[in-house]
């Protein structure tokens, strides 16, 4: 045996650092784009797609764009994007025909939904368990803005459109369709045959069919079905339909939930002596409810982009404004301009909601 | 002991008894509903009644005085209304099934490539999922109609290889036309398919009891190929294309598919593409990570992991939900009616303004959405109990 090959240690080696391949941005690289010669590739092939769209689009989106001008003809010419019906239409893409020195009740609304929203939110709130009390009252406090009265100047519904339309609708939907949601999937798994039929045949019903032949039914038949002296306005009875629409939804979630609650809570509740709706209100359904976050989040996500809907029964959202607006001579031609700004300003709500919906799931999962 | 008593007496009243308030309860709510059918059924004779329309699905047999410019089977405007509904219906499977397949490739590509272990592939997936399921479905027919609106007019039609043309009619492609012997051909390719179905699993059973290995991929590749490709050429090609030809006005020849047709199938390709490719990559992270390392443990590589492994046992986590996006691909086709796509809906639509039998075609409808809807229930509820019968 030769010296060296056999050494003893007599003292400790000290901790290296990784090699330098394998940390930091040189590590993560190589890890993640560069693993092997297929990724390596394709990697090469990513960087291709996106030089191939993303220059392009940023030119034709900012650099190359017009933004100041009363008509399209001031982008006559030119090549970019144009963007000028932004700052001549903007009102109308968000308020509808809602009257232009009344349009700060809506902005009073819409902030005030902030307040209304956070204690449910984010329920480490201070002062979160007071804040549920204005949560509670804020839908009569934005109804009260949004149609006036009792000093107020009243508005009717008619006027209401653009992304404001989208948002009422979808607020009231999302508001209204949790409490018959949670009766349904309750109605659902009663031992009462007639109540369980009946929530069976709902749910199934609406959750066969498209949303649109719910529209044209309440647009068309509701009238129909009613007697004629008594009229309902256009906008409520399309919160009516859109909200027994994702109740169905609704009660399949939640359902979903109550199933993924263990037998023991029931029968500990039974013990307790509790009735039955106190056992559903304080032990069953906050836990159930719980479970069933992600998928309420996605059925109101859903929802929301469901309301553009509206436009196959005549009611002016922000798309039928923008689809209108494409159609007049002063602005033919701006359809993808348009739509683009509007599927930005919907994948910003749907996206942040999906999002929080994603960092809820990962609480409830540690907390598990 | 007053108290006892008390809830002693109670217990005994209706109101606590269980039994009877379940039955009071119900008595209830089917009264209610019947009060309220009652109330409806009442009102819409009534309003009927004053409108001079009566009821019945006899108007199915009257004329329909309308032109619908898409139409699988024989339509014109002296047709009548049920063949105008039936003409609406064969267009809305048609777009369902072609949306359902190329969402499913799609949607298992991209769900797929979520996964990839190359950052750039993944986020790349990851925008397209994201940007499509985020946004309206509606925006995306009508921002895809609109693009296809704004190409060129057909005299100066965009041209890939002087065989398809873009243009704002739509695409028009070169159209199959079969010659005698062609049906040969088929018949010899679906026998190959036949026999390499039992050569495959042939092999399989040697291999499992011998060990030895059969090249079943090659020899049942020539049987589906290589064969009824010789006899094609044999034969003479008895297939052959009509290609279209720019004429001063239109084409001349070739299949034309509608604007209205490839935006609403783009659309739902890409949106339910992109739900898909959420099911798929749910279903892959479903499956224990140890299967992956028992197969590579096995030696197995990881495209056969993938395929031998993984696949099969994430197919049991995925079918469920996928058969729901198929089912909510064919109800979203329904936003057909927004670009003049002229399927169930919409045809009923027109049928109902020329009519105005209202509420038999929103029965039509719901009858029709609801029969497809319940029988994939009935499939995925089928499929789920032999699923889980193979499991145990």
């Amino acid at each position: 045996m030769t010296e060296g090959f056999h050494r003893p240690y007599t003292e400790m080696i000290l901790n290296r650092a990784a090699p330098a391949s394998t940390v930091g941005i040189v590590g993560w690289v190589r890890t993640n784009l560069l693993s092997s010669w297929v990724n390596v590739g394709l990697t090469l092939l990513g960087f291709y797609v996106i030089w191939l769209i993303v220059p392009p689009l940023l030119m034709w989106a900012f650099f190359d764009a017009t933004y100041v001008g009363t008509d399209r003809f001031a982008c006559e010419g030119e090549i970019g994007a144009c963007w000028v019906f932004l700052d001549q239409r903007i009102g109308q893409f968000l308020y509808g025909f809602y009257p232009s020195e009344q349009t700060w009740r809506v902005n009073i609304a819409l902030i005030l939904l902030i307040p209304a929203l956070a204690p449910l939110l984010f329920d480490n709130l201070p002062g979160a368990k007071y804040g549920r009390w204005f949560s509670l009252a804020y839908p009569f406090i934005a109804t009260f803005l949004l149609i006036g009265g009792f000093g107020l100047e009243e508005i009717p519904t008619n006027k209401f459109g653009g992304f404001m339309l989208n948002i009422t609708v979808g607020l009231s939907g999302i508001f209204l369709s949790l409490p018959v949601g949670i009766l349904l999937a309750l109605g659902r798994r009663s031992q009462l045959p007639f109540v369980r039929i009946f929530c069976v045949m709902f749910i199934e019903v609406f959750r066969g069919v498209p949303l649109i032949t719910m529209m044209f039914t309440a647009a068309m038949l509701l009238p129909l079905f009613l007697p004629p002296q008594f009229s309902m306005d256009l906008v409520v009875r399309v919160i009516i339909v859109v909200t027994a629409f994702a109740s169905a939804y609704m009660a399949e979630v939640i359902r979903g939930g109550l199933a993924g609650i263990d037998r023991g809570q029931y029968e500990a509740a039974q013990a307790l002596g509790l009735s039955y709706w106190k056992s559903m209100g304080l032990i069953i359904l906050p836990q159930a409810l719980k479970y069933s976050i992600p998928g309420i989040v996605n059925t109101f996500i859903a929802l929301f982009k469901d309301t553009t809907l509206v436009i196959v029964i005549g009611l002016f959202d922000i798309l039928n404004i923008g689809r209108s607006m494409v159609a007049n001579p002063d602005w033919l031609g701006l359809g993808i301009e348009t739509y683009a700004i509007i599927a930005l300003a919907f994948f910003t709500v749907c996206f942040s909601i999906s999002r929080y919906s994603l960092s809820l799931e990962r609480r409830l999962d540690t907390s598990r | 002991m007053a108290e006892i008593q008390k809830s002693e007496s109670s217990s005994g009243s209706l109101w606590t008894n269980e039994r009877a308030r379940g039955i009071v309860s119900q008595v209830l709510l089917v009264g209610g509903l019947i009060a309220v059918v009652w109330f409806l059924v009442f009102n819409t004779n009534k309003n009927l009644e004053q409108a001079g329309l009566g009821l019945g699905f006899g108007f199915l047999a009257d004329q329909a005085f309308f032109e619908i410019n898409q139409n699988l089977i024989e339509y014109s405007s002296t047709s009548t209304f049920g063949r105008a509904l039936l003409v609406g219906l064969l267009n809305t499977l048609l777009v369902s099934v072609l949306g359902i397949i190329t969402a499913t490739i799609v949607g298992f590509v991209m769900g797929v490539l979520r996964l990839s272990n190359n950052w750039m592939i993944s986020r790349m997936a990851g925008v397209y999922v994201e940007g499509t399921r985020n946004v309206p479905l509606l925006l995306q027919i009508i921002f895809w109609w609109t693009i296809l609106s704004g190409l060129p007019r057909v005299a100066d039609s965009l041209s890939i290889g002087n065989a398809v043309f873009l243009n704002n009619r739509g695409v028009r492609f070169p159209a199959p036309v079969v010659e005698p012997g062609f049906g040969l051909v088929i018949v010899t390719a679906i026998i190959g398919l036949f026999v390499a179905l039992i050569i495959s699993g042939w092999a399989t059973r040697r291999r499992i009891a011998t060990g030895q290995g059969f090249p079943s991929l090659w020899v049942n590749l020539m049987l589906i190929f290589l064969f009824p490709v010789l006899l094609f050429l044999m034969l003479g090609r008895p297939l052959s294309f009509d290609v279209p030809v720019p004429g001063r006005f239109n084409f001349s020849g070739g299949l034309n598919i509608t604007p209205e047709l490839v935006a609403l199938w783009w659309a739902l390709t890409l949106y339910t593409g992109s739900f898909i490719a959420e099911t798929v990559r749910a279903g892959i992270l479903a499956v224990n990570k140890g299967q992956t390392e028992g197969a590579y443990a096995l030696g197995l590589r990881p495209g056969q992991t993938m395929r031998k492994v993984i696949i099969p046992q994430a197919l049991r986590v995925i079918v469920p939900p996928l058969t729901s996006q198929y089912l909510n691909l064919t109800k979203n086709s329904s936003l057909a009616i927004v670009v003049g796509y002229q399927d169930l809906v919409s045809v009923g639509n027109t049928a109902l303004n020329q009519s105005g039998h209202s509420i038999e075609i929103v029965a039509i409808w719901l009858a029709v959405y609801l029969s497809l809807s319940l029988s994939t229930s009935a499939f995925m509820n089928w499929y789920n109990s032999r699923v889980a019968l193979v499991e145990r």
